[in-house]
């Protein structure tokens, strides 16, 4: 049994190791990545900093630097969120591209051991551009951390990514049965997320059909519950009510999705989906 | 599993690796594109066996479903009617364990083409349990072998010749020591020095680590130097099977071009041309 399964960590350590080889040979585009996701959280945190010249209000500079760490901690959060789900859905589309799905299929490794590598390697990616661009913009706009409960906000961003991964998988699945236009309807799942999930704003301010969507997204929670850890500096009982819906979606998408794929997988054998593109 | 399969039939003889049998595939268009696309049955009630330490010529045109067939062996492709085995073990209910014993190099080579050679390989051996360190000299080896230098090992791929990537592709299906290759066209676009040194390395390897082949070609020079056994796929349908002698025997005598010529009514290279949209 140990054997067994020390055996499927090191297959699935062969997913991690790849796609470390990956990103230092294609590093300009890691770079790329990079540095547009320090720019587009800088701009955000911009817009917060403008916020009394825009609207003419009060610029009360403890308000001004709430108002800040709340989009950065929705811009950031997001860019690892997002990180996972944009990797994983790319797992098929990616490997189309490059001609290797049909070895990687063909290999002896079960499919829950491949994604598990994936995800792992998809983690180990998402945590290293978000922490990179948290420090970058603590560069150039002053974040104060000082009520922050960091235990707290780390708890959250673990079960948001374990939430994320089932979320993940269903949408790359996407790619499997599409193989033209499967990547493009993965990202406007993508972007639906983004609008229902209070990124940028309290849910409050959505549609009521849009707020039914929200109560769905793992996101909306981990977000919500980000922000009470990093700036009221909620402890573990008081980011519980949005920690438990995280890991109920999680609990619950991960065998959805999982199922998902593999029910995909056999259709793709069966249509002759299963192939490199061109 | 697998492995206990591999000590088994080791000790024994006539073996079929691959037993087909009345194997069908069609493929039809996705519903949702108006007026597109044909229904293409592209493996039609094939059945075949191939014995164990037996290299076996799959001759046919463009279209004729050989690669079809290749990637229904492969486990890419589920059949639609029929039975496929390997070494007895059902390729459907028994996926995985096929999947330890076979390995398939086809017509392009798929690789990550930013990575080296030997991260390529490595990564390879690591899905089939070949650890990093059995497997970097066992790379460098074969790739010797195989007439590539020390030094392009460690260059992305994309910067080696077709050539040179197919044979890291056939060095990547070695490394596995599978006991059933399957090899779609790998000749397919390559020079003759290269073609004549995978030919050989292919025939190596039955010959020195018991390795039953699978190979489909449309080149018949190719069929004959290296098969034992030829199947003519004509239009989806295997319409002759035989050593060489045996079909020229059966089909009036003459070459393997003759032969082709009376069972499907036409030249191989003019079927190329015809058949070369049908889809497969």
């Amino acid at each position: 049994m140990i054997a067994s399964a020390s055996a499927q960590v090191s297959l699935a350590y062969a997913f991690v190791e790849r796609e470390i080889a990956l990103s230092k040979r294609y590093w300009a585009w890691e770079l790329v990545w990079l540095v547009y996701g320090v720019v587009t959280s800088l701009s955000v945190a911009y817009i917060g900093l403008a916020a009394p010249a825009i609207t003419g209000g009060e610029s009360d500079p403890a308000a001004v630097s709430r108002f800040v760490l709340y989009l950065l901690v929705g811009t950031i959060t997001w860019r690892f969120l997002g990180l996972i789900f944009e990797q994983m859905g790319e797992t098929i589309a990616w490997e189309r591209w490059e001609g290797t799905i049909e070895s990687t299929f063909m290999a002896p490794v079960p499919r829950l051991t491949h994604l598990m590598g994936m995800c792992a390697a998809t983690l180990v990616r998402a945590l290293g551009f978000s922490v990179a661009i948290l420090a970058a913009v603590a560069l150039f706009v002053p974040v104060d951390l000082s009520h922050a409960n960091v235990a707290s906000a780390l708890v959250l961003l673990a079960t948001g990514a374990v939430a994320f991964i089932g979320l993940a998988i269903g949408s790359s699945v996407f790619p499997l049965l599409w193989t033209e236009k499967g990547l493009q309807m993965a990202y406007i799942v993508q972007a639906v997320v983004l609008l229902v999930s209070g990124v940028y704003y309290p849910t409050t301010v959505l549609p009521g059909w849009m707020q039914a969507l929200s109560v769905i997204s793992p996101a909306t929670y981990v977000i919500r519950g980000m922000r009470d850890a990093l700036l009221d500096g909620a402890d573990f009982a008081r980011i519980w009510p949005n920690l438990w819906p995280a890991l109920l979606v999680g609990a619950v998408s991960i065998p959805i999705g999982l199922r998902l794929f593999l029910w995909a997988e056999r259709y793709a054998k069966r249509t002759g989906r299963l192939k490199r593109s061109g | 599993m697998a492995v206990q399969l591999r000590e088994g039939v080791r000790t024994e003889k006539k073996t079929a690796a691959l037993a087909a049998s009345r194997v069908c595939k069609t493929f039809r268009p996705a519903r949702v594109v108006p007026g597109g696309g044909t229904t293409v049955r592209a493996v039609d009630d094939v059945s075949l066996s191939v014995w164990r330490g037996e290299i076996y010529g799959l001759l046919g045109a463009n279209g004729s479903g050989k690669s079809t067939l290749i990637r229904l062996f492969s486990t890419l492709l589920t059949p639609d009617a029929g039975d496929v085995r390997v070494f007895g073990l059902d390729i459907d209910r028994d996926e995985l364990a096929v999947k330890r014993l076979i390995n398939r190099v086809s017509v392009e080579a798929s690789f990550f083409k930013k990575l080296s050679a030997m991260e390529n390989l490595v990564y390879a051996g690591r899905l089939y349990g070949v650890s990093p360190d059995e497997s970097r000299p066992k790379i460098v080896s074969i790739l010797r072998r195989l007439g590539i230098e020390d030094a392009r090992m460690t260059e992305p791929l994309e910067k080696l010749s077709r050539g040179m990537q197919q044979k890291v592709a056939i060095a990547r299906a070695f490394l596995s020591t599978p006991m059933l290759l399957l090899l779609d066209e790998p000749t397919t676009g390559l020079d003759i020095r290269s073609k004549r040194e995978v030919q050989t390395f292919v025939r190596d390897l039955r010959d020195e680590h018991d390795a039953t082949i699978l190979l489909t070609t449309h080149d018949l020079d190719e069929a004959a130097r290296l098969a034992d056994r030829i199947g003519i796929l004509h239009q989806g349908r295997l319409v002759a099977e035989g050593t060489p002698e045996e079909l020229a025997a059966r089909h009036g005598g003459g070459t393997l071009e003759d032969v082709f010529m009376t069972l499907t009514g036409r030249r191989l290279d003019d079927a190329d041309a015809t058949d070369a949209g049908r889809s497969t």
